[in-house]
């Protein structure tokens, strides 16, 4: 396993990098809206990627308050962290590429908005894992989650009725894309999700590490007869 | 032989009723608060009568969801003392029961609130409906009810957490949002004639889903040291 994640590191690099290359110089300049478009290559896989990191969140809260399996909390604890990191990323560049093309930075549409929210929902689950006082953080964790992922549907369906301004999607929305484009941004998805794995692969070690430090250290204070605080 | 779980919820709310009344601590506080929000908006936007049913929507639930932090925050303090909380989760007694009782307690206090702030925003922003006022009422007690469950259940999980007062808002609004706006849509359709049929099931649909959810999980909540 140690091994691996050298070698994975270095893949995802290079996939990362042929991803820049073919998104900036590779793919075909779009007409309208000129080279401010490729943007897309980046904005959209960053959401892809961090929709899939929340339903693994999901995933694993939901296994977690069944199983109590620490392995499931860490991975919800490490795909939200990371998920987050991602959305924010499409957040920042949306409105980059909103400001030249509709002139404005940003609209209350239906998809912005949901993506806002679901933003606003994982920060506070972030905010309750640092500031839980508790020792059963994972179990109340877990609840949150369920409880945010159940919202989905409702922010989806209530800003809905609003007025929808954002491009349609671009995978079965029927929209047309050139399919040198299609694959510049498959490519980029896939390098995204290679780092996004990576990234979340080195933060659970370092959780499982904190973790085992955590307890090492409370088992030394209960072992210590001279009962000195450190 | 322990008592059935309908008894526990009226004895504890009954409790909480009477606690209340007694003190009029989460009322009278809640009350002020709204009122400072009404009067402060008033101040700022002076609006006409066509602006106010525009805008009056959004005030009230803001004003209402702001006040009503003040009461939910309070819900478990008084369980925390004397360690009440400890004694309910060492009886055979089911968390459910108790998490309705608070609920249901909250629920009323809110109501009170909304009921004695109304006629003061009437007054103050000279609001009119153009639609029918039962659908109002509607609204406002399923909206109620949406955040005061949620309140109830995030109440009980900051209460595991440093700085209590401050994280009961922070987990409480990005999962209210959707039924906030709702709350927000229907009360302006409704003063202004239009159909709010969409908010109104929406609400109904929100409010059962995370009351189910809620129960299921208040529980490992409750359990959480």
């Amino acid at each position: 396993m140690k091994k691996a994640f050298p070698i994975l590191g270095v893949l995802t690099a290079i996939l990362l990098i042929w991803a820049l290359y073919q998104a900036l110089v590779g793919a075909p300049t779009e007409q309208t809206m000129g080279n401010v478009q490729r943007i897309f290559y980046y904005h959209v896989p960053s959401a892809l990627v961090g929709f899939m990191l929340f339903f693994v969140n999901f995933g694993a809260s939901v296994l977690y308050l069944i199983k109590r399996n620490p392995v499931a909390d860490i991975v919800a604890l490490v795909a939200a962290e990371v998920g987050v990191v991602f959305l924010t990323v499409n957040l920042v560049t949306g409105p980059i590429w909103a400001r030249p093309v509709w002139g404005i930075w940003w609209t209350w549409d239906m998809r912005l908005t949901s993506t806002l929210v679901l933003w606003l929902i994982y920060v506070s689950y972030l905010f309750l894992r640092r500031f839980s006082s508790s020792g059963e953080t994972p179990a109340l964790a877990a609840a949150l989650a369920v409880l945010g992922a159940l919202c989905v549907p409702f922010v989806y369906f209530s800003i809905w009725f609003f007025r929808t301004q954002h491009p349609q999607p671009v995978m079965g929305g029927g929209g047309s894309i050139d399919p040198r484009m299609l694959h510049v941004l498959l490519l980029n998805w896939l390098a995204f999700s290679f780092f996004a794995f990576l990234v979340c692969w080195s933060r659970y070690r370092l959780e499982t590490l904190q973790r085992a430090v955590d307890q090492a250290h409370a088992l030394e204070s209960l072992l210590d007869p001279s009962g000195s605080v450190r | 032989m322990s008592a059935p779980p309908t008894g526990i919820t009226r004895t504890t709310l009954l409790k909480d009723l009477r606690l209340e009344w007694r003190s009029k601590d989460a009322v009278n506080s809640m009350l002020f608060f709204s009122l400072l929000v009404v009067v402060v908006f008033s101040f700022s936007f002076d609006p006409s009568a066509e602006e106010s049913r525009q805008i009056a929507g959004g005030l009230i639930w803001v004003a209402f969801l702001f006040a009503a932090v003040v009461a939910l925050n309070q819900t478990w303090a008084r369980e925390i003392r004397n360690q009440v909380l400890d004694a309910y989760r060492v009886s055979p007694a089911p968390a459910n029961s108790l998490f309705l009782a608070k609920t249901l307690g909250n629920f009323i206090f809110v109501s009170v609130l909304e009921a004695l702030m109304t006629p003061l925003f009437i007054a103050f922003y000279r609001l009119r409906t153009l639609g029918p006022a039962w659908q109002l009422l509607l609204a406002a007690l399923l909206g109620t009810w949406a955040l005061v469950v949620n309140g109830t259940f995030f109440a009980a999980m900051s209460l595991r957490t440093r700085s209590r007062e401050i994280m009961l808002p922070l987990l409480l609004f990005p999962i209210s949002i959707p039924a906030v706006l709702a709350m927000v849509q229907s009360t302006t359709a409704i003063l202004n004639g239009e159909s709010a049929r969409f908010w109104i099931v929406l609400l109904a649909t929100y409010d059962v889903v995370f009351t189910t959810v809620c129960l299921l999980l208040f529980e490992t909540v409750l359990n959480a040291e």
